[in-house]
């Protein structure tokens, strides 16, 4: 037991001991039981996120109702006129909706092929250099709040459209739908250019090998494989369109009409809620729970959107 | 067999190459166009909001002459906003993506959550603001109070902090986690001494954009009511105040033509705030962040 071996394997015993003996010590300590409540106080906090989109659905849906025991189901999907204010009121939501969808076309109008031309020249074309300079302007054009966005339309490209065409009236449908188209351009070019980038390099150099031209490449190869990637970036830019509030309510107007006019001064789902908030509707008016219907059917509009998006680059996805 | 006429192929090319050429022009034109909006944006903004930017415009309250109208409550409001959102949505939002990256199981509760909160991320701003109206305003009574509008704002940035965080939490590498343990630390003092200290550049940064966002958000606020003329200060979180995009919208709705000046050097503060907010991110990101 004299020898080196001997003592050495000693050594390694009284370790083992005292290690197992530490092991057992810690076990009791409080700061070792207070790792099991852990998980679960962090867990509590993941729960916000369910309760937060509980408490939406509620509140719509719960208000929603109170509006509905005033205002029947058929008047408020059927009738043509919106006029919550007027003596005899009238609560059809068809015209604010035409009016979200008027501002969405001419967005869409601006911000898909501008949008899809700046991804495929920052993926396909572009430098490195170029992209360093060019992402980081398009990341200030995407956090620009959209209160500035709607001081821009109402100060700037209302007075030159109006320059152009004299007929356009000072609220209309076409300067917010522009600056909107603006707002969520650099949304579909970098959400499109990630998908175009994840196309793998050798289908690329394929097509280029077969003599292809590198826009045959682009359009014939690459947009083909990224296609649901980008469908999915413009059906999420477009629900953004929809929710834009501050846009549609500082040079949109105030005018509910169902006519496809896009001179005339028009009124947005969005910025009726912005109009009764900022009027004096009193609480518990049916002007006050007109909002939670209004509210509810535009939330519908973006679930189902963002619903559609997630199913189209989940389920289209192309694995290379 | 001949399988490729040359002939037809050379005089197609000129075509072909004159076609690339052309769109590729086009494709940059498209590019700079946001450059081209940005500039003309900032121009005229700049323009217009310069002349009213002195040192009285940080001093006086708003007024319904233009010459003495200030920014003072809705700056020091903004401010009071960011105090509130800060701890609240950091918290949580931590606390959620921690969850998710360490403890969550693979079930159909946290798969759950995941889905839950993309589609949280793409909920109207405006809606979290008939949310915080029910809940905060009306059902808790805290009225038109900076904590009614700072929880609202809270669930609205929430999304985007928990992703921000999951990320950096996600770059960390698995050797530094296995050390730790293998050294006999628990799974909460792994977490806490070596992965929280490793992810932490990322995390503020994705805070401080969320926090920025939270800042220029107008459309929830508007619906929870939050006033836009005030005259006084909040002293406390369940006073009522004023932030800087409610300020310009209440200006830039004025039909006096002065006030448009006046909400572009409003305009001018915000914008300032939120560059110096993005430089600090911008910073952390470049000063702090390790790449593994």
């Amino acid at each position: 037991m004299v020898n080196e071996e001997g003592v050495t394997i000693l050594r390694v015993q009284q370790a083992q001991y005292s290690i197992r003996e530490m092991i057992q010590e810690r076990k009791q300590k409080k700061r070792i039981q207070i790792e099991r409540f852990i998980p679960s106080i962090l867990s509590l906090t993941a729960a916000v996120s369910i309760l937060t989109t509980l408490g939406i659905v509620f509140t719509l849906i719960f208000e929603t109702i109170t509006f509905f025991k005033e205002v029947s189901v058929s008047e408020f999907f059927t009738a043509d006129k919106w006029y919550p204010f007027a003596e005899a009121a009238s609560y059809g939501v068809m015209p604010l909706v035409l009016g979200t969808l008027k501002i969405t076309m001419i967005a869409a109008l601006v911000a898909v092929p501008i949008g899809l031309a700046t991804a495929i020249y920052l993926s396909e074309y572009a430098s490195e250099k170029t992209r360093r300079v060019i992402k980081p302007i398009l990341e200030i054009l995407a956090g620009v709040p959209t209160i500035v966005y709607g001081f821009f339309a109402l100060t700037f490209v209302t007075p030159v459209l109006r320059s152009i065409f004299p007929s356009l009236e000072m609220f209309n449908a076409l300067s917010p739908g522009l600056v909107v188209g603006i707002m969520i351009t650099p949304m579909i070019a970098s959400l499109s250019e990630d998908a175009l980038v994840s196309v793998p390099r050798t289908m690329r150099e394929g097509a280029l090998a077969l003599g292809s031209t590198k826009l045959e490449v682009t359009l014939k190869v690459v947009l083909p494989a990224a296609i649901s990637g980008i469908v999915a970036s413009i059906v999420l830019a477009l629900s953004r369109a929809i929710g834009e509030t501050m846009i549609v309510s500082v040079a949109g107007g105030s005018t509910p009409s169902l006519n496809m006019d896009v001179t005339t001064s028009i009124q947005t789902m969005t910025a009726y809620i912005v109009q009764v908030s900022t009027g004096d509707a009193g609480y518990g008016t049916t002007i006050y729970y007109s909002i939670y219907a209004v509210g509810m059917t535009l939330f519908l509009f973006t679930l189902v959107m963002n619903l559609l998006a997630q199913y189209i680059s989940r389920k289209v996805r192309e694995e290379y | 067999m001949k399988l490729i006429d040359k002939t037809i192929v050379a005089k197609k090319m000129p075509i072909r190459l004159v076609r690339n050429t052309i769109l590729k022009g086009l494709f940059f034109l498209a590019t700079t166009f946001g450059l081209l909006v940005l500039g003309i944006l900032l121009y005229r903004i700049f323009a217009q909001g310069i002349g009213y930017l002195d040192w009285d415009f940080f001093q006086n309250f708003a007024s319904r002459r233009p010459e003495e109208a200030g920014i003072k409550a809705a700056l020091i409001g903004s401010i009071w906003l960011m105090i509130v959102v800060a701890p609240v949505a950091l918290l949580l939002g931590l606390g959620t993506a921690i969850y998710l990256e360490e403890y969550a199981k693979k079930n159909w509760f946290t798969s759950f959550i995941k889905l839950n909160i993309s589609n949280l991320a793409g909920v109207p701003s405006i809606i979290f603001g008939l949310l915080g109206l029910t809940i905060f305003v009306r059902a808790l009574a805290l009225d038109r109070s900076v904590l009614a509008a700072g929880l609202t704002m809270s669930l609205l940035v929430l999304p985007v902090i928990i992703v921000a965080a999951q990320e950096a939490i996600r770059s960390v590498p698995r050797e530094l986690r296995e050390a730790s343990y293998g050294m006999g630390a628990t799974k909460w003092q792994t977490i806490v001494r070596v992965v929280l200290p490793a992810a932490i550049p990322g995390i503020l940064t994705g805070s401080i954009l969320a926090l920025s966002r939270a800042v220029g958000e107008t459309a929830p606020l508007v619906v929870v009511g939050i006033p836009m003329f005030i005259a006084f200060l909040p002293k406390n979180v369940f006073d009522t105040f004023t932030v800087l995009p409610m300020q310009i919208y209440n200006w830039t709705s004025r039909p006096q033509e002065e006030f448009q000046s006046v909400a572009a050097a409003g305009i001018l503060v915000l914008l300032f705030l939120l560059i110096f907010m993005n430089s600090i991110a911008v910073f952390i990101r470049n000063k702090f962040q390790k790449r593994y």
